[in-house]
């Protein structure tokens, strides 16, 4: 009867059952289930890394050796990740930190982890520009609703828009508390129901798609 | 209660000004403004074992005192510090941790002693007194060197136990068990062959049509499901989406990229293609490769998606997991190399950034639905249908907790106001 | 005519250099705007102003680089109060590389306050595994903090003899850049009974209504206009102030494009109804 898929839904179930059985069940061995699987699963994730790392070095020692287009970009994440790494390790063993305010680590956090991290993060600043051009169109009662209820609380969460009107920030701050939350509040009871669906269909086996 | 602060006050006073440097302890016997001073304490309900609750409640006047907490174990009579903090946090847990496993054991008895002092307490005293088990029983006021501390009287005989049934969480079983009931009602409907319908999904109508142009134009197919784990159900959803498209994939003969930013996620997504390659028939187009590792920094995976977007302009992208502040970053890129965008996501914020800037959005549930509408099974639809009856159930709630709210509060009628706030207590977990 | 219906396909790098300028101008140029307080962040400064002498405060650093332009100008105004009304910060990571910025932050703060460490404010770094963790300081801060952010054992430190738990923590301030706000209040704030304060990136602020509706937080600081904010609370108008034009004039300008790029659609669509009607 175990076979093929049957093993791993069989797991499934009961790891699933077992996870319900100890929410209720305080109780010695069951109370310290979820503890004990979330430990187990950092373990587990901490191995995995060494398979995301020979993913990454992996492709890009072969785009090198290939001599593909932009080989040479792939030369440089190969060097930054070395380089990163042993100065870490370096660093770690003469300051027992790698966070140290004189340490080389530091550095390449300060003034090239921060500006590149900052760098596309701010991208968004453009991309809403060029996105929100694009989307705000009256094309119907709907999107002229909406157009207007952007403009509102753009101006309205800056503070020129407490100098055009004072209520308008008072009006901003409605339309995020009342009309905003309300949608979100009926979305996320979908998506909570949507999620017990999912799990349900996994623990009963229904849904294999994603068993291999 | 201000008397005997005062009372207190005075007695410590008076003892500063007399006493004399010194290591001896003494003991003053009729001064005692605190003999109703108390600790409680009781086994922490509903918990695993490993601990009990020690209550107290002093004048305010001493909130910025020190209260140090002796346990005493009933079997060996040894007398240890359980915890100290200040007198105004008026409760402390002494429960048993990871660090320190033995620390209150079950089914032992286990007795209370709290010591009171305006300074931070003296080792040495505290030394003396743990030594000198006759001395300490006696509640009252001690002098040591220049300090002074009071002591208060022993608690009842305290164990704590392990609880067989967490009681705080019968609302939970009793949901469980309406939901239970409501999905098995369904499969079992939809087992016995009954007709279950699903509305249209126009984001889920349009995989194939993105899948077939993408492989008209020869380009690749590329699949991100964002930055979460394998822990977390969008995530989980996203994968069994990725399943059906590649299968979708494997048909057209196309190929699929995943850039993904978590090990384990990859890992997994690659078992996921393989499976559905093999279950296509086309087990040889399956390359590991292409479902690779990025970095699991937020932006550094979003630099990296975006680079490989614009080398590789894939003709449709697919945005299927949890995303935060990167969403429209990578929208916005899938948008400019012009392919067709389906996104799905939970995280209702990002929802507007993938309304905008892609094709199809699937919000919330519908990409929950996903995999069921791609494959259409009965036992699948069923339990749609029983996502939906709990909803509606969901909303009866609402509007019986909105109407009570108007009348009890509003109106102020007495009896709905408590008939409500039963039903708050009730739902309460 | 004809120039609307170019904006209509408009390359988009053109409306991102218009952005660009109205953003670094105003750093540059510094013009004044009146910042006036909003209602949640007034919450945050007001609950910590009532909050005893001698409180502890523990501020959360749960952002990256990324979020730095947000978050760090609302770490220093907050420092500045703290200091100011003698509350003694309790540092704690839970994003690892936003440790630096938390320390940076701290660090400056401190020594422009006065303040001195193990004493009026105390740095413990990042330790992994943040749900466990969050869930363990409800029983022991030491289980997962025996030491500081450089290894100096905690019972050493003056001001940390008497933490051990939630209880001893009078709030609790996250800055946010992702979901860990969610255990914090779900477990923090649900099982512990943990009073919280928020910070959130402005992109994701809007999420976190929710739980300043239903006072499951006492108060919500969102994006660099809460920034701005509480340091004109606080007294202290510094860098979050000056971004305030930068950001007004970018919300004007992508204001602007939106009613241009409708006139044009509505140009469009006129002159394709007329063709049509011919």
């Amino acid at each position: 009867m175990l076979k093929g898929k049957g093993i791993p839904i069989f797991i499934t179930f009961l790891v699933g059952m077992i996870m319900i059985v100890s929410f209720f069940i305080p109780h010695k061995p069951f109370g310290d289930i979820e503890k004990i699987s979330l430990n187990w699963y950092s373990i587990i994730a901490g191995f995995t890394m060494l398979l995301g790392v020979d993913s990454l070095i992996g492709m890009h020692f072969r785009k090198v050796k290939r001599k593909d287009e932009n080989w040479f970009f792939s030369l440089v994440l190969i060097f930054g990740f070395v380089a990163t790494v042993v100065v870490g390790i370096v660093e770690t063993v003469r300051f027992g930190t790698a966070f140290d305010d004189k340490s080389y680590f530091t550095y390449i956090y300060n003034y090239f982890i921060v500006p590149l991290q900052a760098t596309m993060f701010s991208l968004l600043a453009f991309f809403i520009a060029s996105a929100a051009y694009r989307a705000f169109r009256a094309r119907n009662f709907d999107a002229t609703l909406l157009l207007i209820t952007a403009i509102i609380v753009m101006l309205g969460r800056v503070p020129l828009g407490e100098q055009i009107s004072p209520y308008l920030p008072k009006f901003t701050e409605w339309i995020m508390q009342v009309p905003q939350m309300a949608a979100k509040r009926g979305i996320g009871l979908g998506i909570s129901l949507g999620a017990l669906g999912v799990s349900i269909r996994i623990i009963l086996g229904i849904e294999r798609s994603y068993l291999s | 209660m201000l008397k005997k602060t005062l009372l207190l006050i005075f007695s410590v006073f008076s003892i500063l000004l007399f006493s004399q440097e010194s290591d001896s302890l003494i003991f003053l016997e009729n001064q005692n403004p605190f003999l109703d001073f108390k600790l409680t304490g009781n086994d922490i309900p509903n918990d695993g074992g490993g601990g009990i609750q020690i209550n107290w409640c002093f004048p305010d006047t001493l909130g910025n005192w020190f209260l140090t907490v002796l346990r005493r174990d009933d079997s060996n009579n040894v007398i240890v510090v359980a915890t100290d903090l200040l007198v105004s946090s008026m409760q402390v847990r002494d429960v048993s941790s990871e660090e320190e496993p033995s620390r209150v054991k079950d089914n032992t008895n286990y007795y209370y002693t709290g010591i009171l002092s305006k300074n931070m307490i003296n080792e040495k005293f505290l030394n003396k007194l743990i030594s000198n088990g006759s001395e300490y029983s006696k509640n009252g006021v001690y002098i040591f060197g220049n300090d002074t501390f009071y002591i208060t009287g022993e608690t009842e005989a305290i164990f704590s136990k392990s609880s067989w049934f967490n009681l705080s969480r019968i609302p939970v079983l009793v949901s469980l068990i309406i939901i239970a009931f409501v999905f098995l009602y369904y499969l079992n409907l939809a087992k016995s062959g009954k007709d279950l319908y699903i509305r249209k999904i126009n984001g889920l109508d349009a995989v194939e049509e993105a899948v077939g142009r993408s492989t008209e134009m020869g380009k690749p197919i590329m699949y991100i499901l964002g930055i979460g784990y394998v822990t977390d159900i969008p995530t989980i959803a996203g994968l069994t989406i990725l399943g059906r498209v590649a299968k979708k994939v494997a048909d057209y003969e196309t190929r699929i990229l995943v850039p993904s930013y978590d090990p384990v996620v990859m890992t997994t997504a690659q078992e996921v293609v393989k499976e559905a390659f093999t279950e296509a028939g086309r087990p040889d187009l399956y390359n590991k490769n292409d479902i690779m590792y990025i970095t699991q920094d937020q932006f550094g995976y979003a630099a990296g998606v975006d680079g490989m977007m614009m080398r590789e302009k894939p003709g449709a992208v697919f945005l299927q997991g949890l995303f935060f502040a990167e969403s429209l970053i990578l929208a916005e890129t899938g948008h400019s190399i012009g392919a067709i965008q389906i996104s799905g996501t939970t995280e209702t914020a990002q929802l507007p950034f993938f309304v905008a800037a892609c094709d199809y959005t699937l919000i919330g549930e519908e990409m929950m639905a996903a995999s069921v509408y791609l494959q259409k099974e009965p036992m699948m639809l069923g339990s749609i249908a029983a996502e939906d009856l709990l909803k509606v159930f969901i909303m009866f709630l609402i509007i019986i907790g909105f109407v009570f709210s108007v009348l009890g509060y509003g109106l102020r009628i007495e009896i709905i106001k408590n008939l409500f706030d039963w039903l708050i207590n009730l739902l309460q977990v | 005519m004809n120039i609307f219906l170019k904006l209509l396909k408009v390359d988009r790098r053109f409306i991102y250099i218009f952005i660009a300028i109205v953003v670094i101008l105003p750093l540059l140029l510094k013009p004044k705007f009146p910042v006036v307080p909003s209602k949640p962040v007034k919450d945050v400064y007001d609950y910590i102003e009532n909050l005893p002498e001698g409180s502890n405060v523990m501020i959360s650093i749960d952002y990256d680089a990324a979020s730095m332009p947000e978050q760090q100008p609302f770490l220093e105004a907050l420092l500045r109060q703290l200091f100011r009304n003698k509350l003694k910060p309790i540092l704690i990571v839970q994003w690892q590389l936003g440790a630096p910025l938390g320390t940076m932050g701290l660090e400056k703060i401190a020594k422009e306050m006065g303040a001195v460490y193990g004493v009026d404010y105390i740095n413990l770094g990042y330790r992994p595994g943040y749900v466990a963790q969050i869930v363990g300081i409800g029983k022991e801060i030491r289980d997962y903090f025996k030491v500081d952010y450089r290894n100096v054992p905690l019972d050493s430190f003056p001001m940390m003899k008497n933490v051990h738990n939630y209880n001893d923590i009078a709030l609790l301030v996250g800055l946010e850049a992702g979901a860990t706000y969610l255990v914090w209040i779900e477990y923090a704030g649900g099982r512990f009974k943990q009073k919280i304060a928020l910070a959130l990136n402005a992109v994701s602020a809007p999420d976190a209504y929710y739980f300043y509706q239903s006072g499951q937080i006492v108060g919500l600081v969102g994006g660099m206009k809460g920034a701005a904010e509480y340091e004109v609370l606080v007294g202290k108008p510094d860098i979050a102030v000056a971004g305030m034009a930068s950001q007004s004039y970018s919300h004007l300008v992508i204001i602007l494009f939106i009613i241009l790029g409708n006139i044009a659609y509505f140009i469009e669509k006129r002159t394709k109804s007329k063709e049509g009607g011919k």
